[in-house]
């Protein structure tokens, strides 16, 4: 294993454009050439000048060139960014971390993605689109007004008779019920060649058990809580696995031998948290 | 040896790098409370082999980590102390002593966080105290981490060793920053951290060649050891092991089995019986 050092290197980039995805969630797009050729399921370190820096997935651009990053506010450093303008800079280094793999016989895969955590996926879905792959979309959220991504998921996938499925927990808008229940009733009655899916981990969690149950190949973008991104701080490990570099990607099989998978990460001291 | 700092707060991690062929880790510097360090950026690669950090001493506190090492069986494990009193580490080796685990090594050279480490490191009076507390309360060995601060690097292995320490580890990282020149900002949250990586290395060689030639106790070699080659130098200088750290933000955990295939063939192409022979073998030029 030997790591590419140019991606080490800090860019400052301008931000030339942002887009309100929710009253919550901001979309700052930038122009960075390793960016935008990053790999679905890598991420950046994003800096924050003199507040934070913090790992967040590669969001595609339609422009050449461009990437993005797509944040919610919640902490110090994601709100920082948030509230970022178009003119202001961030520095960035990375892509880091392995990547979506889709096999070159898979025909047609199924995409199950919460939140923010379509970033990746939108990314994968427009490298899957290309190659021609049928992709079933399922985009979850609690509500109508925390749906966001659908129109992008559309125009990325729709033309090849790929569907768009969106669930919200209450019934406001699409399904009513979570994307575990959907891809449920989709697993019965289709057959996919690959699960791909990311957000909160017990989403995923349920999302890998399901396919796991149904011998169906899946495969889940973590996150956690990291310092350096690059395998020297230990802070983002799950088990004996580091998801800066030996993920963000980890499959079904993995998974399924991961005792803290959906069960606990470390915080910024490293003590164990459990999720709930 | 894996160095303090370094990936060292998961026993699962300690387990995965025992499989690598390591020979032992350092845990990450413990203290009596969990300390939750700086905000990031804490760790920023420099290019070249080389690393700047101002982590903080980030760690889960003595009780978490007492659990998290419960059930340790076979790993070699140093842990690593940090502390401002004597105090914080009696208290800490009388909750660590009945663990599974080889000995300490006791930071006195954190370059980046007040009332700690160098600043305890640079006042020979409280390294004194605080070797002779550790002392007090164990029998197994102790390793005393030294840097380069305001004192004489030989001069403080040797009051460590007079207060009973067993082995001197060296070096630390060094007092250092980054500034970058767009925003004309620090980078680091704490504007100021340590240098480690191919930078120091020479340093580190330096370090360890005047501890082992003026001192009796064993050295471990720290300080930008990226290949075998430079274990190799480390121990003509006179290291007895050698620590390795930010080498893995480059080439990840299989490092390990890297440098022992390269001693192995070393040692077949100098036709020696074992490594320890060439241990301080250029103290006679």
């Amino acid at each position: 294993m030997e790591f590419h050092t140019s991606i080490n290197k800090r860019r400052i980039v301008r931000i030339e454009e942002t887009v309100s995805e929710t009253p919550t969630v901001k979309t700052l797009v930038f122009k960075d050439d390793l960016s935008y050729t990053a790999k679905p399921g890598q991420f950046l370190m994003i800096w924050i000048p003199r507040i934070e820096e913090i790992p967040m997935s590669v969001m595609i651009n339609s422009k050449e060139g461009y990437a993005a990053v797509t944040i919610r506010k919640s902490g110090i450093g994601s709100t920082a960014l948030f509230e970022r303008k178009k003119g202001d800079f961030i520095g960035l280094r990375g892509p880091y971390g392995n990547e979506f793999n889709l096999r070159k016989n898979y025909k047609k895969i199924l995409i199950i993605g919460g939140g923010t955590g379509l970033v990746p996926l939108l990314r994968l879905a427009s490298y899957a689109s290309k190659k021609k792959l049928k992709i079933t979309t399922v985009l979850g959220a609690r509500t109508k007004k925390e749906v966001f991504f659908e129109n992008i998921a559309r125009k990325l996938t729709e033309p090849g008779d790929s569907p768009v499925k969106i669930c919200t927990d209450d019934g406001s808008y699409g399904i009513k019920g979570t994307t575990v229940d959907v891809m449920s009733n989709l697993v019965r009655n289709n057959t996919f060649d690959c699960v791909y899916t990311c957000g909160p981990e017990l989403m995923m969690k349920g999302v890998v058990e399901i396919a796991n149950k149904n011998s169906i190949p899946v495969q889940a973008s973590l996150e956690r809580y990291m310092k350096c991104g690059i395998g020297i701080c230990g802070s983002c490990c799950l088990d004996s696995s580091l998801v800066c570099q030996d993920g963000t990607v980890f499959n079904g099989k993995q998974l399924s031998k991961i005792l803290d998978f959906g069960i606990s990460y470390r915080d910024k001291d490293g003590q164990k948290i459990c999720y709930n | 040896m894996l160095a303090s700092g370094i990936l060292g707060i998961s026993q699962s991690i300690f387990e995965r790098l025992y499989h690598e062929n390591i020979g032992a880790v350092v845990t990450k510097s413990i203290s009596v409370k969990p300390m939750k360090g700086y905000p990031n950026p804490t760790v920023i690669p420099l290019g070249g082999g080389s690393y700047l950090n101002a982590v903080g001493l980030s760690n889960p506190g003595v009780d978490a980590f007492s659990r998290e090492l419960s059930h340790n069986k076979i790993i070699p494990i140093f842990i690593s102390l940090v502390g401002s009193s004597e105090k914080d580490f009696s208290k800490m080796v009388k909750a660590f002593d009945a663990l599974n685990i080889l000995g300490y090594e006791i930071n006195l050279s954190c370059p980046h966080v007040s009332k700690m480490g160098m600043e305890v490191g640079d006042d020979p009076e409280a390294v004194n105290k605080i070797v002779k507390t550790v002392r007090m309360n164990t029998n197994k060995p102790i390793s005393v981490k030294v840097g380069v601060g305001s004192i004489d690097v030989v001069e403080l292995a040797r009051v460590a060793v007079d207060a009973g320490a067993d082995i001197i580890t060296a070096i630390n990282t060094l007092r250092a920053m980054s500034i970058d020149i767009e925003t004309m900002m620090p980078i680091l949250s704490n504007r100021i951290g340590g240098l480690s990586g191919n930078a120091i290395k020479p340093i580190g060689i330096r370090c360890v060649y005047e501890i082992s030639k003026k001192l009796e106790v064993p050295v471990i070699g720290c300080g930008g050891v990226s290949s075998w080659k430079d274990v190799v130098e480390y121990m003509i200088a006179g290291a007895s092991a050698v620590q390795i750290g930010s080498v893995l933000g480059s080439r990840g955990p299989g490092i390990f089995n890297q440098i022992t295939t390269g001693l192995k063939k070393y040692v077949e192409k100098k036709q020696l019986k074992n490594i320890g022979e060439i241990i301080g073998i250029s103290h006679k030029y």
